[in-house]
């Protein structure tokens, strides 16, 4: 696609008054709670998202204090259901995603492009105010009369009905998980609209960083996916309480409908989750090797393939219901391992003859590259029904999708080291920074390993006590302590922030980046860009500071390349390297 | 299913470990040493089509592989023995409707369900409530007891023992306390057990339940699996 539509940008403006255009607002709470700045939502997202995590992993401390001892009684089995449940939720529906798309994806994107703000800036601010509202309804939860929801995160009816499940936490539960739903539709978008209608010119679908592509098949992935959410919860809600029976036998439903619905939302939603964390990686890799992404355009095509497939795979959650279609969902969900794949030797590919610069950032995307290796082959086991018939709704499950969703909290901390700077205008401290990235990668791995093991060993998920079992008592501990120290890390993390608080002052362009982001000021003004460099490559601002080091086309070295231009053969993208600004 | 389990983590450690010497090799020899800015090398042709295909037939081989066990286990052999399987918040129920043998268990006492070792047992799992997992780590397999659904399966037992069975799919509130026990016994001490056992008064009971409960539902597709080692 070529740039016909050239948004009105303050392009390659010398004589352009620097404070023009200086947003002159509210300030303070005021500019917080007003402002359709991308960057101000995308930080509110952030900030909000971060508080989440940390919610969900005292969650998760006091359900590894519970398990670490055969009879544990630190919480009644009741307050175990809803810790477990809520845990889960408030990861995955309040942390995960809205962190990736709704923090550092609104930052960031528009920024890539070059674009002065996402497309719909009030329909942003809307986002995220749903998603404020949304978190605080579903928490509220835990203040009721019978507490929060307690079915687990996937509220299988029909024990999430109004006979098994009565009380208000499960109604807030479905009414907080609505309207961050329509939250995460908006976002989408908003991104899809922005990605597609507000590139600067001469930013080609081809020349976005491979971060932009991942948030767009992304943003596609929540238009086809969060509306089906929507329709199952209402139906869910009707169940509760209108009187109809979509999911209960007694009146003719079908409870396994519910699982079809939720995993038609939920597996794409994997990748939902698992995609920007990707796209982060990528960037950080990239800029700190010193090298363009290898393999930029296979790793779009692997990108858009794991989208693609990733719409036809959910059943894979369901092979032990014993009613859906084995071999076929066995193949599809095999066959994501294949473009996954492709993406690890990209990023290996990319550090490959680097100057690799280990930063924290760096740090903390190398060890998402390993933590999601160790979480990517064990998933594909689970992809094999016979295997999965055994390891179904064990430990080693939980510990195959905890791989690969803290692989995607080392990606995200990265994320915050690598384009924190960008948008707040300091570092922060990199002794902390690699203490932090030790404690949290060992921790990973100390928390992880022996769930594979107790999995194996036919430990069921979800159980507070294992009276019959003690012997697993030791692994237990072992995977306690991995959850103290990823406890820890974060303890170090909100240190790092108040300590290194106005300290560092970034400039520009710190690590040398490769992107547009790092063509402007830190924090950009009110409409990102005073100017912009020319767009030849998805790495304008490289381009513009390493004229004489651009990325090589199939191995056509510059000079050869400048001949074969002479000599009027036709190569790929342009040759010349009139950088103006 | 141990060679299919061996084959997948052969698998997975060959290309598990190739990527990682990879990756060790290039942090340690690619640190950076200077500001000298590398060759700005983005594709090589050739290593991109060879980790693409080479996966692509990994991933054949390994659903090549999944299909033939898969298909041995879901084969529906005769089945000498049934046990219908029932499961309630927050327990068991195994009904044996041959000889109008009925166990239930809840949380308090455990269920033992006998069957006798090498028979094929047929199993028809149900649920009265909330879907719930039929699992016993020894015989390597579960399977959802869904309310409104027959799940049926086979299994045989290679040798004699106590195993223990556990609800695997979350239930409620005493999800965690939900065990059973299977007992496998030689094939006499189970017709002896059968016949000591037998109470036709639980039987009547369990079987009109039993009937309420299939009364209102279509059995989808019999599902069936044998989840013997």
């Amino acid at each position: 696609m070529t740039d016909l539509i050239t948004p009105p940008l303050h392009v390659a403006d010398d004589g352009h008054d620097e404070h023009h255009d200086e947003h002159h607002g509210p300030t303070g709470i005021l500019k917080w709670m007003t402002s359709t700045d991308h960057k101000v939502i995308g930080l509110s997202y952030t900030v909000t998202s971060v508080v989440m995590l940390v919610i969900g992993g005292l969650f998760a401390e006091i359900i590894r204090a519970q398990l670490a001892s055969p009879n544990g009684t630190i919480v009644s089995l009741a307050q175990y259901n809803e810790l477990f449940t809520m845990h889960g939720s408030v990861m995955i529906y309040l942390f995960a995603g809205p962190f990736a798309f709704g923090g550092i994806a609104n930052i960031i994107v528009p920024i890539q492009i070059g674009a002065p703000d996402m497309a719909f800036p009030r329909l942003n601010a809307l986002s995220y105010w749903l998603y404020l509202m949304g978190s605080i309804t579903m928490l509220m939860g835990f203040f009721t009369a019978g507490g929060a929801a307690n079915f687990g995160w996937v509220a299988y009816a029909p024990l999430s009905n109004s006979i098994n499940t009565p009380g208000a936490g499960a109604d807030l539960w479905i009414g907080g998980l609505l309207l961050t739903g329509f939250s995460a539709i908006f976002t989408g978008v908003n991104l899809t609209a922005t990605i597609f209608y507000l590139r600067a010119p001469g930013m080609t679908m081809f020349r976005m960083p491979i971060f932009t592509w991942n948030m767009l098949v992304t943003a596609i992935l929540i238009l086809l996916a969060f509306p089906v959410l929507t329709a199952g919860l209402i139906m869910l809600y009707c169940d509760r309480h209108f009187g109809t029976h979509i999911f209960s036998v007694a009146g003719g439903g079908v409870p396994v409908l519910w699982q079809h619905i939720f995993w038609f939302w939920g597996h794409p939603e994997v990748y939902i989750l698992a995609l920007p964390f990707f796209g982060m990686a990528t960037e950080i890799i990239a800029v700190f090797a010193k090298k363009p992404v290898f393999g930029y355009k296979s790793m779009v095509f692997a990108t858009l393939t794991i989208g693609a497939l990733s719409l036809g795979v959910w059943a894979h959650h369901m092979f032990t219901t014993g009613v859906v279609l084995l071999p076929f969902f066995s193949i599809m969900s095999l066959l994501i391992a294949v473009p996954t794949g492709i993406k690890i030797f990209n990023w290996i590919g990319t550090m490959w003859r680097g100057e690799l610069w280990f930063t924290t950032a760096m740090l903390m995307a190398l060890g998402f590259l390993i933590t999601f290796l160790i979480g990517g082959l064990t998933g594909v086991y689970l992809a094999s029904p016979p295997l999965d018939f055994f390891t179904h709704d064990t430990y080693f499950v939980v510990a195959h999708f905890h791989s690969i969703v803290m692989a995607l909290v080392l990606a995200g901390m990265g994320a915050l080291y690598y384009w924190g700077p960008k948008f707040t205008g300091y570092l922060l401290n990199e002794r902390f920074g690699k203490i932090q990235f030790w404690l949290l990668f060992i921790g990973t791995q100390v928390f992880t390993f022996p769930q594979y093991i107790l999995g194996l060993d036919g430990m069921p998920r979800r159980i507070a006590v294992y009276p019959h079992s003690p012997q697993w008592k030791t692994l237990n501990d072992w995977s306690t302590l991995g959850a103290v120290l990823v406890g820890v890390s974060m303890i170090v993390f909100v240190v790092n922030v108040g300590y290194s608080w106005k300290k560092y002052p970034a400039g520009d362009n710190p690590w040398d980046g490769q992107t547009l982001e790092w063509f402007t000021t830190s924090p950009p003004p009110h409409h990102n860009f005073y100017r912009l460099p020319q767009i030849r490559s998805e790495r304008p601002t490289w381009d513009y500071n390493h004229p004489e080091h651009r990325s090589l086309a199939h191995g056509i070295d510059p000079v050869h390349h400048h001949e074969l231009a002479h000599a009027g053969a036709v190569v790929a993208p342009e040759p010349e390297s009139d950088d103006g600004a | 299913m141990y060679n299919l389990w061996r084959g997948f983590s052969v698998g997975a450690v060959v290309i598990g470990g190739f990527v990682t010497v990879l990756f060790v090799y290039a942090i340690i020899r690619f640190r950076r040493r200077s500001d000298h800015i590398p060759r700005q090398a983005q594709y090589h042709l050739p290593a991109e089509v060879l980790y693409t295909v080479i996966p692509i037939l990994v991933v054949f081989g390994l659903f090549a592989a999944t299909l033939v066990v898969e298909n041995k286990e879901v084969a529906n052999p005769k089945a000498n023995v049934t046990v219908d399987v029932n499961a309630f918040q927050w327990g068991w129920k195994f009904t044996y409707p041959h000889t109008e043998t009925v166990v239930i268990g809840q949380t308090t006492q455990d269920p033992t369900m006998v069957i006798p070792v090498n028979t094929m047992v047929h199993i028809n799992l149900t649920s009265t409530d909330v879907i719930h997992g039929f699992y016993v780590k020894a015989f390597n397999f579960s399977r959802y007891a869904l309310p409104g659904v027959l799940n049926q399966f086979t299994l045989e037992a290679v040798k004699t023992g106590n195993f223990y069975g556990q609800c695997t799919q979350l239930c409620g509130l005493y999800h965690s306390l939900m065990f059973f026990n299977v007992k496998v016994v030689s094939k006499s001490q189970y017709t002896a057990w059968l016949a000591s056992t037998s109470n036709p008064a639980a039987f009547a009971a369990a079987k009109k339940t039993t009937s309420q409960q299939t009364s209102t539902v279509v059995p989808t597709k019999p599902s069936t699996g044998g989840g013997d080692n």
